[in-house]
């Protein structure tokens, strides 16, 4: 009894572990879309980036660090992933997206899938193979609890978290926090939600619209390479391809909290994480993905516009 | 020479001239070498992206949704189609055509379901709907160990021919032209334009788009069924990069339009397979030319206008005048 | 006289907002009706529910005797209940001709297979669907635009063209949404004697939103007033000049021009 409480448990963290990864990736979707009614297809790839960039700029300041705290390289280093990504979010979009706000919405999103593409590609060029990440702290394993196998054959299950997954989880609710508090309480923030209501009225009350914009996509790209460069240390081994397997699947659970609603994607995020560390529980894994797109179907047939989203507003 | 074209462009005779042209060289290439095995393979892939261009502008063109999932369907054709040729009536190759159209009728079935779930859901949201139900049936396949599972399928035979694909892309381009310029198409379109208007005008919304997913679904399928008697299938190709491609192509050649998808797949595939020398370098500059493009052109190349030879007689008004003669 | 369109008892809420209350009106064959009001009285609301856009919550809407409320918008359309709408809703990329023919399609008998093999039934259809349209399109001057884009055509030949569209359905009733919007006084009036030319050549029974004052007064034989989701008012133009609860409501003292 004991023991499959404690097994549950594990699961749990690595569900948590999952969800916040996939947590601030689906922030970065619903941020933009909040603001601009648009799909950010490139969103995935500047994740895959934030891994990438992260090992480049590890390999580079680790000598330099060597006599401080690790800690403290993994603070630099993410604090510089999150900056040079966010402001990648936010170029592309001065480029690529703004001059098409008025062609149709498809236009846009095509284009954002161009730009992906052309992220991954040149990706590819640079790192044609997978590369391992370099290990930015020492991944110290805590035991939580013990438990002897009940059938007594096997080993005991032994309840552990390590090092990075806290960190993982710690680092993920600062940043969904100071957003929530960005969004709900600070000018920038109302601003924000102001255009999600009504692009164009915006503009007449003297809020720079062009400049919010152009914040929303930072942060939510900041987000989003900060969850790549937590994935890479979650799972050493990157390749330029992991961008759209896993960004396709923080979109669906963006889509599934409700896009455009930041809680929603907190929601859909952590969803998703428990639905693919789960699923394997009961059924071998190569059903996982069975498992959870069917899930999340199930959940868009009878909720369509996510669980926390609404139907648009449409004037007759 | 000039004086000949304008004259052409305006005929009617052309289309069908170069048809019967092309039907002509394809059945002569089987029994002449003509053309390289390689450069046989090229124009097949040609009418394949053809096929998946023109059926999905159906649904992302003219009713103007936005569905990622053709993948999906391409894979549902070939699967099935390449189990009725190996497992269930091996080698007879009379039978390939009823193959195909078994591979496109299960696709459409799927296609019907999508249907029903778009009456609730549109833009984004069916968006995502789609992109689901690609992943769905690609696991599908790779926990189905009958099919080979994420192996892949064996053993099926080399059955698409030029011929045939050629038969398939005038089909696939006749029937969604025939639907486009008539009532069924008129109503698909003004979904796009309207769905509010369209309602209160009369226009039976649920029908359409039953029809344009039948349809678009069907020759997905088809377009499937061809590529599995080419080539090796498995699970993995048929994925939201496959997807992706097939997407880039409709909107690179225009959408609403035929003339656009012809164009869009007949310029990404000569451009796919020329640029494979460079590498990982190819995706990158398709990916810029695609971002170039939608800054310039956001409808595509031919967006919204439509090849003269394609369109019906009665639908050609000559500009200024107001009645038929 | 003959009732063809009654609205009884209707309520609608949307959650916790009441937009019409205990609405009850009653069109006759053969009228041109008015609905005035403030505006956010429920009016467009009104014309939503009868084509069916939304359901009522309470009451009944009746058309010809028979109930029509909770039908599909579709369905109303092809009964005979044509519309246009307040911020006009056209096809705007699509020709002239294409829009009207829209709404005649309906009227064709074909089916898809018919259709893809291009057989007879399906060729005479289409060209019929064609000189319909085309004749359609002569009184209102438009015939000449047959194969301009709709989208291009300056606003009062597109509100023609929304009139001409839902003519098409060959309807009985025909709602206009605030038809004279944006006009002036010159243009209303053409527009007053166009409409009485409409109900007359086209038979049809019209029920119109409007704040033009003069147009109302001038074209309609029976008029409802609205004011925050209930009927204030109900009677001949004369009457509703004469009430006093209207004045004070909407016309604010003296007869006024709106617009």
């Amino acid at each position: 009894m004991l023991y499959d409480f404690l097994y549950l448990a594990q699961q749990t963290i690595n569900a948590l572990q999952q969800g916040s990864i996939y947590a601030l990736i689906a922030l970065g979707y619903s941020m933009v879309y909040g603001v601009l009614t648009m799909i950010n297809f490139a969103h995935g790839d500047l994740f895959m980036l934030g891994a990438f960039a992260c090992m480049l700029l590890a390999g580079a300041l680790a000598p330099l660090f060597v006599t401080f705290p690790p800690f403290l390289l993994f603070l630099v280093v993410l604090l510089l992933v999150m900056a040079i990504i966010g402001f990648l979010g936010a170029f592309i979009e001065r480029v690529a997206y703004r001059p098409l706000r008025g062609a149709p919405r498809v236009s846009a999103i095509i284009t954002a899938l161009g730009c992906g593409l052309l992220i991954e590609s040149l990706t590819l060029v640079a790192f044609p193979y997978s590369k391992s990440m370099p290990t930015l702290m020492r991944n110290t394993t805590f035991e939580l609890a013990k438990v002897a196998d009940p059938s007594g054959t096997g080993a005991p299950l032994t309840l552990t978290i390590t090092a990075l997954q806290i960190v993982i989880i710690v680092v993920s609710l600062v940043l969904m926090v100071a957003l929530d508090f960005l969004i709900r309480k600070t000018r920038w923030g109302m601003a924000m939600r102001a255009i999600s209501f009504d692009a164009r009225t915006v503009p007449l009350m003297g809020i720079p619209a062009n400049r919010i914009i152009s914040m929303t996509f930072l942060i939510g790209a900041g987000l989003g390479g900060a969850a790549g460069m937590l994935y890479g240390l979650a799972y050493p081994v990157i390749a330029p391809s992991m961008g759209i397997l896993v960004g396709w699947k923080a979109f669906i659970a963006a889509v599934v909290g409700g896009i455009g609603s930041i809680r929603g994607a907190v929601l859909g995020g952590f969803i998703l994480g428990a639905v693919e560390v789960l699923a394997v529980v009961v059924l071998p894994s190569t059903y996982r993905d069975l498992i959870c797109y069917s899930l999340l179907l199930v959940i868009l047939i009878f909720k369509p516009y996510g669980l926390l989203g609404h139907a648009p507003n449409q004037k007759v | 020479m000039n004086a000949f074209l304008t004259q052409a462009a305006k005929a009617r005779w052309p289309l069908p001239a170069l048809v019967i042209l092309g039907f002509a060289i394809a059945i002569l290439s089987q029994y002449q070498p003509i053309f390289s095995g390689y450069t046989q393979i090229i124009l097949i892939t040609i009418g394949i992206n053809i096929i998946l261009c023109a059926s999905l502008n159906l649904v992302n063109g003219y009713m103007g949704e936005f569905s990622v999932g053709h993948a999906g369907f391409m894979s549902l054709g070939a699967y099935t189609s390449a189990v009725f040729t190996t497992k269930w009536l091996p080698d007879i190759p009379m039978l390939f055509p009823v193959a195909v159209i078994f591979g496109g009728m299960i696709a459409a079935i799927i296609g019907f379901l999508l249907a029903l779930l778009s009456f609730k859901t549109r833009g984004d949201y069916l968006a995502i709907i789609t992109l689901a139900f690609l992943m769905i049936v690609k696991s599908t396949w790779e926990n189905i160990t009958y099919v080979g599972g994420p192996a892949g399928l064996l053993g099926v035979n080399k059955m698409t021919t030029l011929p045939w694909t050629l038969f398939w892309v005038v089909v696939t381009i006749l029937v969604i032209r025939n639907l486009i310029y008539s009532k069924f198409g008129r109503a698909i379109i003004a979904i796009r334009e309207d769905e509010i208007a369209a309602n209160a005008m009369g226009v039976r919304v649920r029908e359409a788009k039953i029809l344009a997913f039948v349809v678009s679904s069907f020759f997905g399928g088809v377009a499937g069924a061809l590529y599995a008697h080419l080539n090796f299938i498995n699970p993995k190709y048929f994925d939201i990069v496959k997807s992706t491609e097939i997407l880039v192509m409709v909107y690179l050649g225009g959408v609403s339009s035929l003339g656009g998808s012809i164009l869009g797949a007949v310029i990404f595939t000569v451009l796919f397979n020329k640029l494979e020398p460079l590498g990982y370098w190819r995706m990158a500059i398709l990916s810029a030319m695609l971002i170039a493009l939608m800054l310039f052109r956001p409808r595509g190349i031919m967006g919204m206008r439509e090849l003269t030879w394609l369109l019906p007689k009665r639908e050609l008004f000559p500009k200024g005048v107001v009645e038929k003669p | 006289m003959s009732t063809l369109l009654e609205i009884a008892g209707v309520t609608k809420r949307f959650g916790g907002l009441c937009a019409i209350s205990d609405c009850n009106v009653s069109v006759q064959t053969g009228h041109a009706h008015g609905i005035i009001g403030p505006n956010g009285a429920g009016k467009t609301t009104l014309f939503n529910l009868i084509t069916g856009i939304y359901k009522p919550t309470e009451g009944a809407i009746r058309f010809r005797g028979e109930s029509i409320g909770g039908l599909r918008p579709s369905r109303i359309a092809n009964i005979g209940i044509g519309r246009t709408f307040q911020n006009i809703r056209l096809c705007k990329a699509l020709t002239v001709l294409d829009n009207v023919r829209i709404a005649f399609d309906s009227q064709l008998r074909y089916s898809p297979i018919e259709a893809l093999f291009r057989l007879p039934r399906s060729a005479h259809d289409e060209q019929r669907s064609i000189d319909e349209s085309m004749a359609l399109l002569q009184p209102f001057g438009l015939a000449s635009h047959a194969h301009d884009i709709a989208g291009d055509l300056p606003y009062g030949l597109q509100r023609k063209l929304e009139i001409a569209r839902a003519l098409a359905l060959k309807p009985d009733l025909l709602l206009l949404d605030e038809p004279a919007a944006g006009m002036n006084t010159g243009e209303t009036a053409a527009l007053t004697e166009f409409l009485r030319w409409v109900r007359t050549e086209f038979k049809v029974t019209l029920v119109l939103i409007e704040h033009h004052m003069h147009l109302v007064m001038n074209l309609c034989d029976h008029i409802t007033v609205l004011d925050f989701g209930q009927t204030i008012a109900d009677g001949t133009p004369a009457e509703i000049r004469a009430n006093p609860r209207v004045i004070e409501a909407y016309l604010g003292g003296t007869e006024d021009e709106q617009g």
